[in-house]
């Protein structure tokens, strides 16, 4: 069994980073042009990392599977980064910011990497301004903050809903101004297929060229990778329709080691699904239930009544609604955290309380808050979402109440790395939502853009170059080794089977299956039972998407179907690793309920003593069941409690 | 293009100016006073030929730029553009060659015959502008002619003015609103301004 | 719902390619545009015909991938309102529509409805950041900007890159793009600075490229997703006007270290 270390130097926490970077390894310039980096996927995490490391003088391969670096999800975030910047003389500070972030991961995050995330904050803000990031402003010139999801302090920067791509832009800049200068050389509308491993060290890639389906190696010295989360297991998720999970897989299957797999966050305020060809699912700000207040009918016979379009949710009188929220939890009511509010919309929709259509969606009513503060100061607050909602549903929310339900939205879990962001494979580094470090089970508001970009700015560019100083006598690596010859053959024959599969159902159909499993076992709210029978209809759907799958196109050529299918391929795997992590964690932690493991009153109940641990899962190959290693969670600045919202 | 096409516009509102003086009443001396003073004095006569580098440069300019444009977009679509644009904005070049066409034809009526290139009327001064004018526009025809010129030289100075504006930059939310409506009025000014002489020698001789 | 779809088919970049008449039914008014030819491709697929190639990604109106020209306007009737975010409701019953690529030389077809749009890269790459280092940055509070010159940059960054100026733009011309990046870095102190040598690149790089000029119809404001203003051309022309006019030339200086 692997020996899980995080590494961290052994003094106190606030210390360790400013201890390691004075103690870590450095390249000098003239070698550093000698050493190659690839780096994969172009979001924050990795388009911040690219544009670092080319800077500092490396030789940068950046790659993405999206036509252009600048579109990579991360563009799609919509309120904030959090800073410990204490701009607002609210008591704010780094301290503050980690345990928040710590408790609000409900103590299954490492301390020392989120401690040192949180000191670095105020670093990214300095540095996004300075790249020309337009920030919110006061009329004083100087810059605005927002209380995020349930904080005791204003630390959440913003560009009106857009944040995530203004910061994106910002990473994207400097990546061109990179690029430019011959720094980084940019791999577009590729998918990354492989690892490739030499002599145990991570030494290159196997990718496809998305346009030509050519096949093709690259060698650095080291790889990182930026690839995202893994939510469209999930097949509807917030997802972008290509985010995908496969280069960490082959990661994974490469001996990397995967960590958490079943930390997924729900996030409550989403737009419902509408009906069985529906693609995605669009989220609206959290911020809408500040003064949104969440229903459903008291009465089957009126949601009976609102599902046939009978009656509209406004004719029912006020002694007919449950606000739910409120009634279970009166000192939070509508502003409980995110996993709290998705539960509780789950549990009123089981109970067939559900009002659209399909039964599944609760209603957030702003009718309260436009008679106490009239509409112009609703339509100030939130114009932009209520205009998004009424585009997408055709419905006027500021007569009628919004429909919403939750959706997948964030995974917290992903590849294990220590505290230099390195997996367990040498010189292969996870960055961004794509390891497992900083949120625990559950991601506070406002904090993934900051990883992303603490990672790939501040971060990484240090505790890379600890590893590649003792790779400066290593020439570049040849891609014509026998380990690339190895990985093009393998790549080269899953293609080919593939593309010779003679089904019938297309890619998307095992994908909706296989999104219906997860959401139905392993989303939201999970049990043993349920689990197992994840695990047997996951086994079932394997066997059928290599029986009955149609893939038509060829291989050398533009072919959305034959990327499509590989990914949706690495998915189901990586769902039974979900299962599988779901069903070890006899404890409700975050995102992670087990129905088992619950307060009388319905609660998350935690299980410190034996589940304040990292479950990190390691490939044993084909047919074989992966092994799991724990890295135990030490806690020195905060002490675990109950988290209560009542 | 833009700077040119701002020359020609000032140049446009002397020529009116001068030619509005035909309607004085007082049998074309006005006029032929301004014409000889346009004809003799010689820094007059120096801002003739910038002026016809200035035609020269525009029409060249809109030359290469039509063609540069059609260029750039090599396969046209298939379904007609339904986009909403700024009106006429789309048919400059043709308003333009029209007027071109145009500008040919009153070379050959007045400044050819000016210079010797072209025999006056018989009866009529190669200098005299005042009677070439009244005879040209007894003719309904000819003075229909004319006519459409002008329509056509509004409606490319209606977008235009405006757009030399936003391309040297001008264009701000405080005062865009003026600049559209002074490059209307521009427009319908000089284009009514020119119309109004043959209208007038036609109807009221 | 039912309609006539004439869709664009190319198989490659050296095809010819042509328009292709599909018959799409049972689609929800609710479906957006993508979803309904998502239900076409599943119809195809199952018919053994290589489905319709078009580009997107996020599906809700951010991340600039969708690029479709429908019934004669980029990203369909809609104001202000990316494919994605298009919805099967906004069309009539029965309806033809055709779906074309972006038609630009500088966007040259790959494959079906999917166009490169590298060219823009490009352009961003020839001077559309400020050249700071991560490493070294003066506290951010330290450089204050009037609300106003904020919002003002803030509405032009809005840009998401989609191209949808030039495929409407008559004359394929990509001022907006270029001029929204300019005037998002203009209006801010931190990209004063290289103001007058990013402008001038930029610009430069944009010519080579093969765009057409602006000729100020318009076209690109009324149809840009994110509605992002002709203003910002004119601030371009403007800010270009002052560099070649009044900017200190570059000198090479070498140093001897």
């Amino acid at each position: 069994m692997i020996n899980l270390k995080a590494g961290a130097p052994t003094v106190p926490l606030a210390e360790q980073w400013s201890s390691y970077k004075a103690g870590c390894k450095l390249v000098n310039p003239n070698n550093k042009r000698k050493l190659d980096i690839i780096v994969v996927g172009t979001g924050l995490a990795g388009a911040s990392a690219a544009a670092t490391l080319g800077q500092l003088g490396y030789n940068v391969k950046a790659f993405c599977y999206q036509d252009t670096p600048r579109r990579a999800h991360s563009i799609a975030a919509q309120g904030g980064i959090n800073a410990a910047k204490n701009y607002q003389n609210d008591g704010d500070n780094v301290f503050r910011l980690f345990y928040d972030t710590v408790k609000g991961g409900d103590y299954r995050a490492r301390e020392s990497n989120v401690y040192r995330l949180a000191s670095i904050s105020p670093e990214i803000i300095d540095l996004c301004v300075a790249q020309g990031v337009p920030f919110a402003r006061e009329y004083g010139g100087l810059l605005a903050n927002r209380s995020f999801g349930g904080t005791q302090v204003s630390r959440t920067f913003y560009a009106r809903g857009q944040t995530g791509q203004q910061l994106l832009i910002g990473a994207y800049s400097a990546l061109s101004r990179q690029i430019a200068e011959g720094a980084v050389k940019l791999y577009n509308r590729r998918d990354i297929l492989d690892v490739v491993l030499v002599d145990g060290k991570a030494r290159g890639v196997i990718a496809r060229n998305l346009v030509t389906g050519e096949i093709e190696r690259h060698a650095a010295h080291a790889v990182v990778l930026a690839t995202g989360g893994y939510g469209n297991v999930f097949y509807l998720s917030t997802n972008a329709m290509g985010s995908n999970v496969t280069p960490a897989w082959s990661a994974y299957k490469k001996g990397a080691l995967f960590a958490n797999p079943c930390f997924t966050q729900i996030h409550p305020t989403c737009i419902p699904v509408h009906g069985e060809f529906q693609s995605k699912l669009t989220l609206m700000s959290e911020s809408l239930r500040n003064d949104g207040r969440i229903w459903v009918p008291l009465d089957k016979e009126d949601v009976e009544k609102l599902r046939q379009k009978k009656i509209q949710p406004e004719d029912i009188p006020e002694s007919k609604r449950d606000y739910y929220l409120e009634r279970r939890y009166p000192a939070f009511g509508n502003l409980v955290p995110r996993d709290v509010a998705s539960r509780a919309a789950k549990e009123r929709c089981d109970a067939g309380y559900g009002v659209s259509s399909t039964g599944l969606a609760v209603y957030l009513d702003f009718s309260d808050a436009i008679n106490r503060l009239g509409r112009e100061a609703i339509a100030a607050r939130y114009g932009n979402l209520f205009q998004m909602y009424e585009q997408i549903v055709a419905d006027n929310p500021y007569k009628t109440p919004m429909m919403i339900y939750p959706a997948v939205h964030y995974t917290m879990g992903g590849l294990w790395v220590d505290y230099e962001l390195m997996t367990t494979v040498p010189g292969l580094y996870a960055i961004g939502e794509c390891n497992f470090s900083d949120h625990g089970a559950n991601r506070l508001g406002a904090s993934a853009l900051m990883q992303g970009l603490a990672d790939g700015y501040f971060v990484l560019p240090y505790t890379i170059s600890g590893y590649l100083s003792g790779e400066i006598h290593t020439p570049p690596i040849s891609t014509s080794l026998p380990e690339f010859e190895a990985a093009v053959k393998s790549v080269s024959e899953r293609l080919a089977g593939l593309k010779n599969s003679s089904g019938k159902e297309s890619v998307d159909h095992f994908h909706r299956k296989l999104g219906k499993i997860m959401w139905e076992y392993c989303g939201m709210s999970r049990n043993e039972a349920g689990l197992q029978k994840a695990l047997s209809l996951i086994e079932e759907l394997k066997a059928e998407f290599a029986a009955d799958v149609r893939i038509p196109g060829g291989l050398k050529e533009y072919n959305p179907e034959l990327e499509k299918a590989w990914r949706v391929q690495d998915f189901i795997e990586l769902g039974e690793l979900m299962v599988r992590d779901a069903l070890q964690r006899k404890e409700s932690c975050g995102g992670h309920f087990r129905e088992e493991y619950q307060t009388p009153d319905g609660e998350a109940l935690r299980n410190d003593d034996e589940f304040a641990f990292v479950g990190a899962w390691e490939y044993k190959g084909v047919g074989s069941a992966p092994a799991l290693t724990k890295e135990e969670l030490q806690f020195e600045a905060v002490i675990p409690s109950q988290r209560s919202y009542k | 293009m833009a700077l040119a096409g701002l020359f020609l516009v000032v140049f446009l509102l002397v020529h009116l100016g001068i030619n509005l003086l035909l309607l004085a009443d007082d049998g074309g001396q006005s006029f032929s006073a301004a014409a000889a003073f346009m004809g003799t004095n010689p820094v007059i006569r120096l801002f003739e030929v910038v002026l016809f580098g200035g035609f020269l440069l525009h029409m060249a300019f809109g030359v290469l730029v039509t063609i540069r444009n059609r260029v750039s977009r090599p396969v046209r679509y298939q379904h007609k553009s339904q986009s909403e644009t700024s009106p006429l904005s789309k048919y400059m070049i043709h308003s333009g060659i029209i007027v071109f066409i145009f500008l040919v034809l009153h070379f050959i009526d007045f400044y050819f015959v000016k210079i010797g290139l072209v025999a006056p009327p018989a009866g009529i001064d190669r200098h005299d502008f005042y009677h070439r004018s009244l005879l040209l526009f007894s003719d309904k025809g000819y003075a229909s002619i004319y006519m459409i010129g002008f329509l056509f030289l509004g409606f490319h100075l209606n977008h235009a003015v405006q757009a030399a504006f936003q391309t040297i930059g001008m264009n701000h939310n405080k005062y865009i609103g003026t600049i559209k409506v002074v490059s209307i009025l521009y427009a319908i000014i000089v284009a009514g301004g020119f119309m109004v002489i043959p209208v007038r020698f036609m109807l009221f001789r | 719902m039912i309609f006539t779809l004439k869709i664009w088919r190319q198989k490659d970049a050296a095809d010819k390619g042509g328009l292709v008449t599909y018959n799409v039914d049972d689609i929800s008014p609710d479906s957006s545009f993508f979803e309904m030819l998502d239900q076409l491709n599943q119809h195809l697929i199952a018919q053994g015909v290589d489905p319709v190639s078009f580009d997107h990604d996020c599906r809700e109106g951010i991340c600039g991938t969708c690029s479709l020209y429908i019934n004669g306007r980029p990203h369909g009737p809609l104001k202000g309102t990316t494919t994605c975010q298009l919805h099967m409701r906004s069309f009539r019953n029965g309806e033809t529509i055709f779906v074309e690529p972006w038609r630009c030389g500088a966007f040259p077809v790959i494959k079906d409805l999917i166009v490169d749009r590298s060219a823009f890269d490009r352009i961003i790459q020839a001077g559309g950041y400020v050249s700071v280092n991560s490493g070294g940055i003066p506290d951010a509070n330290t450089i204050p900007v009037p609300k106003s010159d904020s919002d003002a940059s803030f509405d032009a960054a809005a840009c998401i890159g989609c191209g949808a100026c030039v495929a409407s733009c008559p004359n394929a011309s990509a001022m907006l793009f270029v001029s929204a990046k300019v005037s998002h870095l203009a209006l801010l102190p931190q990209g004063r600075i290289e103001a007058a040598r990013r402008v001038q690149n930029m610009v430069a790089t944009m010519d080579s490229l093969g765009f057409g000029n602006c000729s100020n119809a318009y076209a690109c404001e009324a149809e840009c997703p994110k509605e992002i203003s002709v203003t910002n051309i004119a601030r371009m022309n403007r800010e270009f006007l002052a560099a070649k006019l009044f900017a200190e030339k570059e000198k090479q200086i070498s140093v001897s270290l």
